[in-house]
């Protein structure tokens, strides 16, 4: 299923990830051009975030393969970065704002070396992009929710990936940060940085994005939003959680039980 | 003016007329820093079982090269590579909690190494040694052998201060950075076993982990960033050491404790006021009802 006519930068050929040898994504085939913007589409559990664990390197590939600009998932060392859900890190921990998102630097810098000039400039602007330049130097233990989530978007820019996976970045953040978290989107379509983003919200994977993967432990559907979200694929993703407003071609409204709409 | 001022001098210069003190005030001070600095990992990554565990691994060690008289560091280092390996063993793959299998492995090699020991005529003395410290019978040998390892420890810290840093504060971003987590902490617990055979001499595998985690925990409590962190631990630490050793002199008491309990002194002050954290004054100005 191939999009439009640019060449595929990333191609994952039937990928099964599998967790205690119980598989969570069944062989997922789909190619995405260079500097896309997509949507994944499904339930809790239909193995969004497994996708992107996978990307990443987190979780090992049970079956099938991924390639990155045409090479094995691994050849490109810094080139994928991943926004988790919640970050799991010890808020604790006695880091600023800035050097966490110095760490998004530290494959660029190298072993054994300190960061350079370079390196302070992006993270700068990386903060200046999420609209935190004000909170360098606090502890990020400090910060509000939303503010943390801009942190490690901020650590993403900085890593200056190819491809940024983000996972539910719209799950219960507040409005500023949605708003930062929006005009970042426009942002990284423009330096063509393909963007992976996983969302309950089907209104904006039809509005805001190229095209939308359905995904519920296999890959249901794959292509533009108006093309891939008809009332079957949905009620077949989704089953009883979909409730449809405004009638024909109307609003839809996925509620699953665990993400209430804001 | 100097007839107040020369008791005080004469006062603090008199127990370093002596050469043992002088050595041992240096050991002192390398290890109360050397401790204080890795102390901040162990601290932060929740290790803190792990240092206590690795003290008392290395005795067996301590005790088969004493008794095969090779180099009692040597027999330090491959013991406490060997129980850092044997818990990682035991709690793989989830077997057993890292924490069950370090307590199973502790307690047994404490008691090998009790048992070895024992076999030897002046065991009472060289175990106390051994356990507590003996920090007035420092040597010249052992101080180099001190300063160098210390020096192999802090300059292993200062070139992998990023990776370090970023595998205890955020695994998952290390692992998609393709870090190689586990290689690096092994590396932390070499360097881990390092510190705790130097320190052998001054405080003991009794105490060790006191000097490793009281002066950090102390200086998490007042600072908000690693390298102020470090930095105020080692100072933490040598002040410790120094005050500690000078308490044994005047009072004749055992220089580990005293060291180790000075360094908890600190930390009960800092815990009690800190500016902002401190436990008074959160007493003091407790919210007046539960908002979130």
């Amino acid at each position: 299923m191939s999009l439009i006519g640019e060449p595929a930068r990333l191609e994952l050929n039937h990928v099964t990830v599998a967790y205690n040898g119980r598989p969570v994504l069944e062989d997922v085939t789909l190619q995405v051009p260079h500097g896309a913007r997509i949507a994944v589409v499904g339930p809790n559990g239909a193995g969004k975030s497994t996708l992107f664990k996978a990307l990443v390197g987190l979780l090992p590939l049970h079956e099938g393969s991924i390639f990155i600009h045409g090479r094995p998932l691994g050849a490109h060392q810094d080139c994928v970065a991943y926004v988790p859900q919640r970050d799991e890190v010890d808020w604790r921990f006695p880091v600023t704002v800035a050097d966490v998102v110095m760490m998004g630097r530290y494959h660029r810098i190298g072993w054994f070396r300190r960061p350079g000039r370079e390196d302070r400039e992006v993270v700068a602007s990386s903060l200046q992009q999420m609209a935190i330049s004000d909170l360098a130097d606090r502890p990020i233990g400090e910060l509000s929710g939303g503010q943390q989530r801009r942190v490690f978007l901020a650590r993403a820019l900085a890593q200056e990936p190819h491809i940024l996976l983000m996972d539910e970045p719209f799950n219960g953040v507040d409005a500023a940060t949605q708003e930062a978290t929006l005009s970042l989107l426009d942002r990284l379509r423009a330096s063509q940085v393909t963007v992976l983003l996983s969302t309950h919200d089907l209104n904006l994977a039809a509005s805001c994005f190229d095209a939308v993967v359905l995904l519920n432990r296999r890959l249901v559907g794959y292509g533009p939003a108006d093309q891939v979200l008809t009332a079957e694929t949905i009620t077949d993703t989704f089953g009883g959680q979909v409730f449809w407003l405004g009638g024909q071609g109307g609003k839809m409204l996925a509620a699953s039980h665990c993400c209430p709409p804001e | 003016m100097a007839e107040q001022v020369m008791p005080m001098v004469d006062w603090l210069v008199t127990p370093f007329s002596y050469g043992f003190m002088q050595r041992g005030l240096a050991a002192s001070l390398m290890v109360g820093v050397l401790c204080a600095i890795i102390g901040c990992y162990i601290v932060l990554r929740s290790m803190a079982f792990m240092g206590d565990a690795l003290a008392h691994g290395i005795l067996p060690g301590v005790a088969i090269a004493y008794l095969l008289q090779g180099s009692l560091i040597v027999g330090a280092i491959v013991a406490a590579v060997a129980v850092a390996l044997g818990i990682g063993l035991l709690s793989r793959g989830g077997a057993l909690r890292e924490d069950t299998a370090i307590g199973i492995l502790f307690a047994a090699s404490l008691s090998l190494g009790v048992l070895l020991i024992s076999t030897i005529r002046t065991y009472a003395v060289d175990l106390t040694h051994i356990l507590f410290g003996n920090v007035l019978g420092v040597s010249t040998a052992d101080l180099w052998l001190t300063g160098g390892l210390g020096l192999v420890v802090l300059a292993t810290i200062a070139l992998l201060y990023k990776e370090f840093l970023v595998i205890s504060f955020d695994p998952v971003h290390a692992a998609t950075l393709r870090l190689p987590a586990t290689l690096l902490h092994n590396v932390l617990l070499v360097l881990l076993a390092l510190t705790i055979v130097v320190s052998l001499q001054t405080v003991g595998v009794g105490l060790v982990a006191a000097m490793l985690v009281t002066p950090s925990a102390t200086a998490y409590l007042l600072t908000r960033r690693l390298p102020s962190m470090m930095a105020l631990s080692a100072g933490l630490g040598a002040l410790s050491s120094i005050t500690g050793l000078y308490l044994s002199y005047y009072f004749n008491v055992a220089s580990g404790a005293a060291v180790v309990l000075t360094a908890t002194g600190i930390f009960l002050l800092v815990f009690l006021f800190a500016p902002r954290h401190g436990a008074v004054w959160r007493l003091v100005r407790r919210p007046p009802a539960a908002i979130r």
